[in-house]
């Protein structure tokens, strides 16, 4: 419980802005590379907070805003199937396939479920052996040990009508995309903290050695992000670059090992299209061999996908960190959050929603001095 | 609420069993007396002991007849509905009530129910439904007097439960002060609904000198809301969802006309908007103030008042409790002067303990809400587009 007030302590958080500020000589890009932490950055305000030289850059770690395209239209082929009850983390039902979504879908009679768990799709699948149970199974390495483990489990108890899509994707390929992208202005990470609490963040030295950029295992609450933010500012100071664990309350060096060895066991490397990348190498995870009976797409066969992209949408702009959002022209016109063209603008951790929600109608300068008469009303 | 619904199912199982014999083995004399009483058709209800005259004509569930216009139809209406709402409008059974508002101008309210689950932590489906149209009607600046229920019932519907919250809806009418004085019952095939839907009307009697609405705040004044927000959704949440929560979290459904009126009493003029957040919490209802007003709405998200139990649902499923709704919290756009004399009436009221000072009316950033974040900046809080999704991590 603590956790909730104790990091989100406005004085201390102050005092490290002010620490920022002291010691930032120059501007610096540094990259939030998950969609959580792009969230509580605007949430809290934490950018207005920066000082003016310092950008952030809201990475692509959002698994709604990255989910292929391709893999949406079959979950929405699935999902109108008669006889599946296809389960969802909530805020994939409005992501907007090629031609619809799985809100649409449920209201045209689909059976679709909000779940909050994977593990709770294998105990719907228990309870109806003659329905078909398939859960969305996207995400970081995150939501991976869960989404193993409901396979695991369905395969331990012979589940023959449970079925995972999976769409995992990994975070150091694309960092190693981002930084290997032309024009790629990123000098400093942030690394996502829940995917190093299961992963630990052994993978990421080679890769600050390699690129010469500091990497920060980072945490998501304001005085976390605070910290992360910091720690890169020093390094960049002062030209170092190594891996640097400002979450050590969650996250060591080596993760989760139980986690780790379900993982391998369930999983195995693959390429994998991010929706608005592109084709990253070795960048997801699939169903391996040995659980591969559980692979949603083998067992139902969607074929006759034909995709179709908004032509207007820049989301892949946005999530190298190429463009902010603001900088696209369907940005608030064409596109927002009711009518989503891509997936950044659909989940509140998109940074295209993030924007529009907590910033868009509203100048920088009229935000920070809004509601300055408040200090009074907070103390009656 | 639990307590009824077995109560009920238990009576009920008794029952059909012996379909005549609904008087058997209560638990306690006490009921023995009512049910015996209402049995015999005779009794006004005491609600301290009373019990509803189940089964009707050996049917425990409901079935397509109870809204055929026939025999069963008026069972219903003779021996549940009237001696559970029984008061003289009502008694006449005409095709429309006919209400004596005395003169001045009155106001009026439709609302419709379609909650799931029925029965919840801290209420149900009944004392949602008169307790909605009844606050509806209070934060306009009226006196709630006469209410209308419609129930769409589901064939199959166990009458036990349709009793239960016919007793929910009786007893919230008498806590409020208001009278249901006609209504109506339709019957649906089975998965065509979704058990009861209810569906109210209110009218009431709007005060004297009394000029509230969402179009009235001015820059300046003060925003008050009278108590812990984002209780009813998280309720409701914690047991649609199967989420179990280590502490119960409790709907916080309550009347809030008396409330209201004491604040009136008090301030009367210098109260120039309130409303009712219920879907889409205190978030949507600010900007629709906002909005309507042409005026700014800062807010200090330190100042919310917000169960623990609240905070830590909303933070595990991602929601924000700005965005979550009420059924029985009231937000007051007040005159600054009155501010703290409003603040301390509605901490002397049983529904009012947790009432605070959240924020003011502002010239700037005209239709927007914004709220001053625990670190000192600022965000806009818009709008949702539609129901919150629990994101994914």
């Amino acid at each position: 419980m603590k956790y909730l007030t104790e990091f989100r302590n406005g004085e201390i958080a102050q005092r490290m802005a002010r620490e920022i500020h002291s010691i930032t000589t120059r501007p610096w890009k540094i990259m939030e590379v998950c969609g959580g932490q792009t969230h509580s950055i605007i949430r809290n305000g934490i950018d207005q907070m920066l000082p003016a030289g310092i950008e952030m850059i809201h990475g692509p770690g959002c698994p709604v805003c990255v989910t292929p395209l391709e893999l949406i239209d079959k979950a929405l082929a699935i999902a109108a199937q008669p006889g599946v009850i296809f389960c969802s983390f909530g805020d994939m039902l409005r992501v907007p396939g090629t031609d619809a979504d799985l809100f649409q879908v449920k209201g045209a009679g689909g059976d679709v479920r909000v779940v909050y768990s994977p593990l709770d799709a294998v105990e719907l699948a228990q309870k109806n052996p003659d329905r078909q149970v398939v859960f969305f199974g996207v995400g970081f390495e995150t939501t991976a040990p869960a989404n193993a483990m409901s396979v695991h489990l369905a395969k331990r108890r012979g589940l023959k009508n449970f079925s995972l899509l999976v769409s995992h994707v990994l975070v150091p390929p694309a960092i190693e995309a981002i930084l290997q992208s032309p024009g790629n202005k990123v000098q400093a990470f942030l690394l996502a903290g829940h995917v190093c609490s299961v992963m630990g963040y052994w993978e990421y030295p080679p890769l600050a050695e390699k690129y010469s950029i500091p990497l920060v295992v980072t945490g998501f609450e304001p005085l976390d992000l605070l910290d992360g933010i910091r720690r890169a500012v020093i390094q960049l100071e002062s030209g170092r670059h190594v891996v640097e664990n400002a979450y050590s309350r969650v996250v060591t060096f080596e993760g989760n090992r139980a986690a780790q060895k379900l993982l391998a066991e369930v999983f195995e490397v693959t390429d994998r299209a991010w929706r608005g990348i592109g084709v990253i190498p070795k960048s997801g995870w699939r169903l391996s061999e040995a659980y591969r009976e559980f692979d949603a797409e083998e067992r139902f066969h969607i074929a006759g996908i034909h995709t179709q992209e908004s032509a207007l949408c820049r989301a892949g702009d946005v999530l190298r960190g190429a463009i902010k959002p603001a900088e696209c022209a369907a940005f608030g016109k064409e596109c927002t959050p009711r009518h989503p063209l891509g997936a950044t603008m659909v989940s509140s951790e998109g940074a295209c929603a993030a924007y529009y929600n907590y910033g868009r109608f509203i100048s920088a300068d009229e935000l920070a001095t809004a509601g300055s008469g408040l200090s009074g009303a907070a103390h009656v | 609420m639990s307590e009824l619904r077995e109560k009920m199912e238990r009576d009920l199982s008794e029952s059909s069993e012996k379909p005549t014999s609904g008087a058997k083995a209560p638990m306690d004399s006490a009921s023995v007396d009512a049910r015996a009483e209402a049995l015999a058709y005779r009794a006004a209800p005491d609600f301290s002991n009373w019990s509803c005259p189940l089964p009707l004509a050996g049917y425990p569930t409901i079935v397509m007849g109870h809204g055929g216009g026939g025999k069963l139809g008026n069972e219903l209406v003779e021996y549940l509905f009237l001696p559970a709402f029984r008061n003289p409008a009502l008694e006449n059974l005409g095709d429309a009530a006919v209400l004596d508002l005395g003169s001045g101008r009155i106001a009026m309210s439709t609302d419709s129910f379609v909650v799931q689950p029925l029965f919840f932590p801290g209420g149900s489906i009944g004392e949602l439904a008169v307790n909605g149209t009844v606050n509806d009607l209070a934060v306009s600046g009226a006196v709630p007097r006469f209410l209308s229920a419609s129930f769409i019932l589901e064939e199959g519907f166990p009458l036990a439960q349709l009793a239960a919250i016919v007793e929910a809806m009786a007893k919230a009418a008498a806590t409020a002060g208001v009278q249901i004085v006609t209504g109506d019952t339709k019957v649906v095939e089975r998965g065509h609904g979704d058990g009861c839907y209810i569906s109210t009307a209110g009218v009431g009697v709007l005060r004297e000198g009394i000029q509230v609405g969402p179009h009235r705040a001015q820059p300046g004044d003060a925003v008050l809301v009278s108590g812990t927000i984002g209780d009813h959704g998280m309720a409701i949440m914690s047991v649609r969802e199967s989420l179990e929560f280590e502490s119960q979290i409790r709907s916080d459904c309550a009347a809030l006309n008396g409330l209201i009126a004491e604040v009136l009493d008090l301030a009367g003029s210098a109260v120039h908007a309130m409303r009712d957040p219920t879907r889409g919490g205190l978030a949507s209802t600010l900007n629709e103030i906002a909005h309507s007003s042409g005026v700014g709405i800062a807010i200090d998200e330190a100042s919310l008042p917000v169960r623990t139990e609240v905070q830590s649902a909303c933070e595990l499923l991602g929601l924000d409790p700005v965005y979550v709704a009420n059924e029985g919290k009231a937000v007051f756009i007040v005159a600054p002067e009155a501010a703290d004399s409003v603040l301390k009436v509605l901490r002397a009221h049983p529904l009012g303990r947790d009432a605070a000072r959240i924020g003011q009316v502002t010239g700037e950033h005209k239709s927007m809400l914004v709220a001053r974040t625990a670190m000192g900046s600022n965000r806009v809080v818009p709008t949702q587009i539609g129901e919150q999704l629990p994101r994914i991590c």
